[in-house]
């Protein structure tokens, strides 16, 4: 098969930068349309009309943001610790933006003979004919997304501001007891699916005409893993790190200029991307009626699963009002982690007897 | 308490309010109805081609800003008018009692609102710029 490089074909390489782009500027630009979106459903929620002046409808509002962000001067305060307030933005704005790497986002198309499955991590083994991925996705994602908290916790730390401490602190408390119940209402649907890896946990899903999903079998994991992955990711009624009410900005009070927008793209991407880990494990991913059928559905599907699941997080933002910090805590370590534990005891005695 | 009830009923008011036309008004290009009442900009009334003022006095007594300035004067028929008829209207608090004193009925509101400004002696309106506009 044509030229060789390291032993791959070379269509494996044109494959990969291909699939690498095509996922890096669709949440690119979902990133930069979310805010949009977001402003336009909240506006509408509260019966505001939300951007209208730039463009039609405001639909050039997200790159005016953009280019206004990006000719603002860079502010560095001067007892900030420089290199850790430097660093802060692109270590919360990368794990969010890999993450991505491992979510299936179709199945396997065909182009000249070269089977490509639509996941950026993974690549047809024509020898073996099945399609390798990396077989622990889901560790994978939950490592990058305790990753994202570094980004945040560094910022607080390095800006030397005490509104910036307090949002750092409370990032760090929150997403880490977070963390241990999304991980454990993940851990039912392992329980069913017996692999981590996300090609296969899709898969698994396709059966009775692609609507075999996980939500119906774990509604309750399901219900648990988005409500802790809102919290994860700081949006509202979680965003208690940077509350605007008490806190200023949080943990980005002393940033301007692009280094505050990577923070707001940080924050977008994980939303996209948690959206998209909930459609793949609990809304059966790019499956659907006809989806193995047709290729191209797929990602369809798919797209159009993660954009309910960044609609149904504007619905909440635009409808619940912020957590006080103790109802935060206890709604997080006495209320979703016994659920979580017995959600997985209950399963295990079904899976037992079934 | 069931805390899962309010929250749904919640999300399903913002849902329905998604759907409801929204108030706001795009201010430059769209504008408000005022409504009759609206007590904006002054304006003297005229009649027989001269302003109805007598110059009585009673808008700058009763006025409780003391933005009114008048100066009465006298024509060639013996009759009062005003020679110099003043608001301020960085003091004015639109409250309409001088159209209420009015015995003659020669001042009215407007419904004008944008009143902006670029220096402060603009804001001082003369007898001219308080014609109505025919």
């Amino acid at each position: 098969m044509g030229i060789e490089i390291l032993g791959l074909p070379l269509m494996y390489y044109i494959a990969m930068v291909v699939k690498v782009l095509v996922a890096f500027v669709f949440v690119l630009l979902t990133v930069a349309y979310a805010t949009y979106a977001e402003r336009k459903i909240i506006g509408h929620m509260q019966v505001r009309l939300g951007p209208m002046r730039t463009g039609w409808h405001g639909l050039l509002q997200p790159i005016a943001d953009g280019v206004k962000l990006f000719f603002k001067e860079e502010i560095i305060p001067s007892q900030a610790s420089t290199f850790a307030f430097l660093i802060a933005p692109l270590i919360a704005l990368i794990p969010a933006f890999i993450t991505f790497a491992v979510i299936p986002f179709g199945g396997t198309i065909e182009i000249a003979g070269y089977k490509i499955p639509l996941q950026v991590a993974a690549y047809y083994d024509t020898a073996a004919g099945q399609v390798f991925d990396v077989n622990v996705g889901v560790l994978y994602v939950l490592a990058m997304s305790s990753l994202g908290v570094y980004g945040i916790v560094l910022a607080g730390w390095a800006s030397n501001s005490k509104y910036s401490l307090m949002g750092g602190l409370r990032a760090s408390a929150q997403m880490i007891s977070y963390e241990l119940s999304a991980g454990l209402s993940i851990i039912a649907v392992f329980m069913l699916s017996g692999t981590l890896s996300l090609t296969k946990i899709v898969e698994l899903q396709s059966g009775l005409g692609g609507f075999e999903w996980y939500i119906f079998k774990q509604p309750l994991a399901a219900f648990i893993f988005f409500i802790c992955s809102l919290a994860e990711i700081n949006r509202t009624p979680f965003d208690l790190p940077e509350a605007e009410t008490e806190l200023v900005s949080g943990f980005c009070t002393e940033y301007s200029s692009m280094k505050y927008a990577m923070f707001f793209m940080a924050e977008y991407a994980n939303m996209v991307t948690v959206c998209a880990l909930t459609a793949t494990l609990f809304l059966g991913g790019w499956n659907g009626p006809l989806a193995t059928a047709i290729p191209l559905l797929g990602p369809v599907y798919f797209v159009a699963k993660v954009y309910f699941l960044m609609f149904a997080c504007m619905w909440i933002r635009a409808t619940l009002p912020r957590y006080r910090y103790d109802q935060l805590m206890h709604l997080g370590w006495k209320v979703f982690i016994p659920v979580a534990l017995l959600n997985i005891v209950v399963t295990g005695i079904i899976g037992f007897f079934i | 308490m069931n805390p899962i009830t309010p929250i749904i009923n919640g999300m399903a008011i913002t849902l329905k309010h998604l759907f409801m036309k929204p108030v706001t008004l795009q201010y430059p290009t769209e504008r408000p109805k005022v409504a009759a009442r609206f007590r904006g900009l002054h304006a003297l009334n005229v009649s027989h081609n001269k302003a109805k003022c007598v110059a009585c006095y009673l808008c700058p007594t009763v006025c409780p800003a003391k933005c009114i300035t008048v100066e009465a004067g006298e024509d060639a028929n013996h009759d009062k008018f005003a020679a110099t008829y003043e608001i301020d209207m960085l003091r004015c608090i639109f409250c309409g009692y001088c159209v209420e004193a009015c015995p003659v009925d020669a001042i009215r509101m407007t419904g004008e609102f944008e009143l902006a400004n670029y220096r402060r002696e603009d804001f001082v309106y003369s007898k001219d710029r308080l014609l109505e506009k025919k």
